[in-house]
C-alpha cells in the first residue's frame, strides 16, 4: 500500500467524514431540493451551535475527562445574553459576546478546580453542577423569557446574513474549530491532552502538568459553551429557564461519532465537528425524506453504536496487524513461507 | 576521583509514607562519567532513592545536591531541569500516541512558524534510532509495542534529553542478550561523553561488567560502596541480604509420574510453528530462547488466551478446547504471566482479593461470595508463601514487585493446579525471594505438580529444569536432558540461525 494510502487508512475522522458525504450525496439525489441554498443554509445553521459544543467537548474527551453541564452552561450564557440586551438596549454586541465568553469559563473554572482538587471522576462532578447550573438558571429566570424582539437587528442578524452562502455564526464555528484543531495538533501544550487521555500517571511521571492542563480544558470548554449560548440566543427566538435542555448528550454523542476515543488519548476536533454535522444532517435528511421521528433517533443511536463498534473493530485489527508486523520482523525466516 | 565534586550527592536521605519508612538512610554519590551499580533485595529503597532523584517524591530530611548544589525537587520538570533522565523498569509510553511523539511530547521541535513540525520530530526520531541501530518505525502508535521496543524508547528519550545524570531502574529487565549488549555500547559512549549513570539491576554478570563502582542497600538504608574491580559477586550479595546464600537454585529430585501436558504441532502463523512438547507429573520442563523467541506466546495459546491456527493440546490425554482460559483453569492450568502488573494482579484490588480471584466460583454459595471464607482462604495461601504485606487489605500496587509475584503464585496454588506454566517467574525479583520462588516451584514438583517454566536466565534454567526445550525463531529447536545441559548448548540453539530443517 503507498504510503499516502497507510496513512489515509489511519486518519480516524475518515469514517465519519465519508458517511457524512455518502449521506448528503443520497438524500440529493433522492430528494434534490435538499441541497437548495436556503435548505443547506439551515443546516449550516442547526449545526452550528452543536459544532462549537462538541469542539470543546472533543478537547474535554481527549484528556480523559467529560464535561456534562455544557447545556446548563449555554443556558445560562443564554439567559444571561437576553438579560443584557434586555437592560441596556445599546451594549455593544461584541461586550455581550465577551460576557458570555466570561461567564461560560468562569462556569467552566468552576467544573475543572472540582475534578483537579477532588479527584472525583468529572462524570460525577459535572452531572452534579448539571443540576446546580440549571438550579442557578431556574432561580433567576423563573418565568421569564427574553424574546428576540429585545435584541437589536444586528444581533439577529449574525444568523440570518451570509457570506459567501455561509452564515456569519457558522463562519465563526469555523473559525473556533479551526483554532481548537491547530492548538490540539500542533501546540505542545495541545499535544499534552493527548498524552493525559492515554495515560493520566504516565504524564505526571513526565513531568506534564496533569492538572493545569485537565483545568485549562475545562474552562475552554466552558467558554465555547458560553459562546454557544449568545449564539443560540442569536439563532433562536426565545431565551429561558429551560434553553439549552439535554443538549450535553447531543454533543457527547457528536464527538464519539467524529471518532473520539470515549476514554481519551485520540481523536480530532475536527472529527468532533464533522460529527455534529452528520448527526445534524441526519434529522434533517430523513425529514426531507419522511421518515418518521421515532426512527430518526432509532438511526442516530444506531449510528453512535456502530461508531464506537468501528472504532473497536479497527484498535482489534491494528493490533492483529502490528502483531503480524512485528513477527516477521522477530522472524525473518517465516516471511517467505507467508505469500505476502 | 573521591576529590572532585559528585555530578549527584544524596546523603542522608529519608522518606516515609504515614507510618510506612520507605527510606531510612540513603546515600548516593555519582562522578562524572561512572557508571555505577545500585543493588539490594527488593524492598530496599532503591525504588523510592530513584523516585526521589526523579523529583517524584521530595525527602523528607538528608543532603540533595547536584553539581555541589543544594536542591529540593517538587516536581519531575524540577529533576528533569537539572539533567537527570530516569528510565523505569516500567516503561511509561503514552499508547495512543506514535513512537515519534512518545519521544518528544512536551518539548516536540518546533517549525518556523512556532508550530510542532511532524517532519523535524521524525526526522529526529530516526536519527536518534539510527544511533542506537534498531529498527523502529517513528510513525506507529507506541500500542503493542513489546517491552523490550518500548524500553528502547526510554533509552532514545533519554538520550535526546542530553542527560547529564543517566538513572536505569532495572533496563535489562526484559532485553534479550543481543539487545543487552547494545544497551552497554550506548551506555559505555554515554559515559564517554560524560554523563553519570546510575545502573539498578539485579544480574550480577551485567553489574560487574559495566560498573566502576557498586553501592548496597539494604532495609531503607546504605550498606556500603566497592570499586567494582575490587570485589566479587559472592561478597556483594552477602552484603545485600546480610547472610550467606549456598543454593540459588535447590532443584530437587521427584518422581516423574504420568504426562500431563501434550502439545503437539502447535503453529499460530507469523508467530510460532510446530510447536510439540511435553511436560510430566513431578517434572519442571524449562522452556528456554531469547525474548521474542515465540515462548510467551506459545504458552498463551496453551492456557487459551490467545487463538492458535492449527495443532492440538492435550491435557491429561483429553483435548483441551483451543481459546478457552476458563476451560483451561477447570482442567488444572495455573499460569503465572510474564507481566505481572498488566496481566497477573487487579492492582486496584488488595491482596486478599487477589489471592481469592481464581477461586471465586469455589467459595461462592448460590452465586454469592462468602467474604469471611474469601478472606481465611486468602490468608492460609498469603501465609503460606509469606506475602509481606501489613494486611490482606493493603493494596497490591504498594508491594514490592517479590511480594506482588507471591501473591500472583499464590493465586495460582490455590487452585490446587496440575500444570502449573510460569513465565519469568523471577524476572525482577530479588535474590533472597528468588530462591524462595525457586524452592516454591522445587516443592510443587514434588507434590507432583508438572511445571512448565519460561524463563530468560540460564542459571535459573539449568538450575531448575529436568528437560529443556529451546525456541528459536518460533520453533522449538532442541530438546536437552538435565545432565546435558551446558550454558553453550543452550545458547548456541537459541541464537542460531535457522538452517535448513530437514
Amino acid at each position: 500500500m503507498p504510503v499516502f494510502l497507510t496513512r489515509l487508512s489511519r486518519v480516524r475522522e475518515l469514517p465519519v467524514a465519508v458517511a457524512f458525504v455518502t449521506l448528503v450525496a443520497i438524500t440529493a439525489t433522492l430528494n434534490p431540493r435538499f441541497l437548495l441554498p436556503q435548505s443547506v443554509k439551515d443546516l449550516l445553521l442547526n449545526a452550528t451551535i452543536i459544532a462549537i459544543l462538541a469542539a470543546g467537548q472533543a478537547m474535554v474527551i481527549i484528556s480523559r475527562n467529560v464535561d456534562l453541564s455544557v447545556g446548563s452552561i449555554l443556558g445560562l450564557s443564554g439567559f444571561a445574553t437576553g438579560t443584557l440586551f434586555a437592560l441596556f438596549p445599546d451594549i455593544p454586541i461584541v461586550l455581550v459576546f465577551l460576557a458570555g465568553i466570561a461567564l461560560g469559563a468562569a462556569l467552566g473554572a468552576f467544573n475543572g478546580i472540582l475534578v483537579v482538587t477532588a479527584g472525583v471522576p468529572s462524570l460525577v462532578i459535572t452531572l452534579g453542577t448539571l443540576y446546580v447550573f440549571r438550579g442557578l438558571n431556574n432561580a433567576w429566570a423563573g418565568g421569564t423569557e427574553h424574546f428576540s424582539g429585545d435584541r437589536p437587528k444586528e444581533f439577529s442578524n449574525l444568523s440570518v446574513d451570509t457570506v459567501f452562502g455561509l452564515p456569519i455564526i457558522t463562519l465563526l464555528a469555523f473559525a473556533v474549530i479551526a483554532a481548537m484543531a491547530v492548538y490540539l495538533a500542533k501546540f505542545r501544550s495541545g499535544r499534552d491532552f493527548y498524552a493525559i487521555g492515554s495515560d493520566p500517571d504516565a504524564a505526571r511521571l513526565f513531568g506534564i502538568p496533569v492538572g493545569r492542563r485537565v483545568l485549562t480544558a475545562f474552562v475552554i470548554n466552558g467558554a465555547l459553551a458560553g459562546l454557544a449560548g449568545v449564539l443560540y440566543a442569536s439563532r433562536f427566538s426565545s431565551v429561558g429557564a429551560r434553553t439549552g435542555t439535554g443538549i450535553e448528550l447531543d454533543v457527547v454523542a457528536a464527538v464519539v461519532v467524529g471518532g473520539v476515543a470515549i476514554f481519551g488519548g485520540s481523536g480530532t476536533v475536527v472529527g468532533a465537528a464533522i460529527g455534529a454535522f452528520l448527526l445534524t444532517t441526519i434529522t434533517s435528511a430523513l425529514t426531507a425524506l419522511r421518515v418518521d421521528k421515532f426512527w430518526q433517533q432509532a438511526v442516530v443511536g444506531a449510528l453512535i453504536i456502530s461508531a464506537i463498534v468501528i472504532d473497536r473493530v479497527s484498535t482489534l485489527r491494528n493490533a492483529r496487524r502490528l502483531r503480524l508486523e512485528q513477527a516477521r520482523e522477530s522472524f525473518p525466516a517465516l516471511n517467505e513461507g507467508e505469500g505476502r | 576521583m573521591e576529590n572532585l565534586t559528585p555530578v549527584l550527592l544524596l546523603a542522608d536521605a529519608a522518606k516515609s509514607f504515614g507510618s510506612v519508612v520507605a527510606l531510612a538512610n540513603g546515600r548516593i554519590d555519582l562522578q562524572k562519567g561512572e557508571v555505577h551499580a545500585l543493588v539490594g533485595e527488593n524492598g530496599a529503597g532503591k525504588s523510592t532513592l530513584v523516585k526521589i532523584l526523579a523529583g517524584v517524591h521530595a525527602h523528607d530530611s538528608g543532603t540533595f545536591e547536584v553539581a555541589g548544589a543544594r536542591v529540593k525537587f517538587r516536581s519531575v520538570a524540577d529533576s528533569k531541569a537539572q539533567g537527570i533522565s530516569v528510565i523505569y523498569q516500567e516503561p511509561t509510553l503514552f499508547p495512543d500516541l506514535t513512537v515519534a511523539e512518545n519521544l518528544f511530547i512536551g518539548r516536540q521541535p518546533k517549525g518556523r512558524s512556532g508550530l510542532i513540525s511532524q517532519s523535524s520530530m521524525r526526522q529526529r526520531a530516526r536519527t536518534l534510532f539510527a544511533q542506537l541501530g534498531v529498527p523502529i518505525d517513528p510513525d506507529r502508535l507506541a500500542e503493542g509495542l513489546s517491552i523490550a521496543d518500548q524500553q528502547i524508547i526510554e533509552i532514545a528519550k533519554a538520550i535526546s534529553l542530553d542527560a547529564q545524570v543517566l538513572v536505569m531502574d532495572e533496563p535489562t529487565a526484559a532485553l534479550s542478550g543481543s539487545e543487552v549488549d547494545r544497551l552497554f555500547q550506548v551506555v559505555r559512549s554515554l559515559q564517554e561523553k560524560g554523563v553519570a549513570i546510575l545502573f539498578i539491576s539485579h544480574r550480577f554478570d551485567e553489574v560487574f561488567a559495566i560498573s566502576d563502582r557498586i553501592t548496597v542497600m539494604r532495609d531503607g538504608s546504605y550498606i556500603g560502596t566497592w570499586n567494582t574491580r575490587e570485589t566479587d559477586s559472592n561478597a556483594i550479595v552477602r552484603e545485600m541480604v546480610g547472610r550467606e546464600i549456598t543454593t540459588l537454585f535447590p532443584k530437587e529430585d521427584a518422581a516423574i509420574g504420568e504426562v500431563v501436558l501434550d502439545v503437539r504441532d502447535l503453529t499460530r502463523e507469523g508467530v510460532f510453528r510446530n510447536v510439540s512438547l511435553s511436560v510430566s507429573q513431578g517434572e519442571i520442563v524449562g522452556l528456554a530462547g531469547l525474548v521474542g523467541s515465540g515462548r510467551t506466546e506459545v504458552a498463551r495459546a496453551i492456557f487459551g488466551v490467545d487463538a492458535y491456527d492449527s495443532g492440538s493440546v492435550l491435557l491429561a490425554g483429553k483435548s483441551l478446547k483451543p481459546g478457552d482460559p476458563k476451560a483451561a483453569i477447570r482442567g488444572g492450568i495455573g499460569f503465572v504471566p510474564e507481566d505481572r502488573r498488566k496481566q497477573g494482579l487487579v492492582l486496584e484490588l488488595p491482596v486478599g482479593r487477589n489471592i481469592a480471584l481464581t477461586l471465586r466460583n469455589f467459595l461462592a454459595r448460590l452465586g454469592v461470595i462468602s467474604q469471611s471464607s474469601e478472606r481465611s482462604h486468602a490468608k492460609d495461601w498469603g501465609d503460606q508463601l509469606q506475602v509481606k504485606a501489613s494486611s490482606l487489605e493493603s493494596g497490591v500496587a504498594t508491594l514490592s514487585g517479590g511480594n506482588q509475584q507471591k501473591v500472583v503464585l499464590a493465586k495460582w496454588l490455590s487452585t490446587k493446579p496440575s500444570l502449573l506454566i510460569v513465565d519469568e517467574p523471577t524476572r525482577g525479583i530479588d535474590v533472597g525471594t528468588k530462591a524462595e520462588v525457586h524452592r516454591r516451584l522445587s516443592d510443587l514438583a514434588k507434590a507432583g505438580v508438572a511445571v512448565l517454566m519460561i524463563s530468560s536466565e540460564l542459571p535459573e534454567v539449568l538450575g531448575m529444569s529436568d528437560r529443556i526445550y529451546v525456541m528459536n525463531e518460533g520453533q522449538i529447536r532442541a530438546e536437552i536432558s538435565r545432565g546435558k545441559a551446558t550454558p553453550e548448548n543452550v545458547m548456541e540453539a537459541a541464537t542460531s540461525r535457522q538452517k535448513v530443517v530437514g
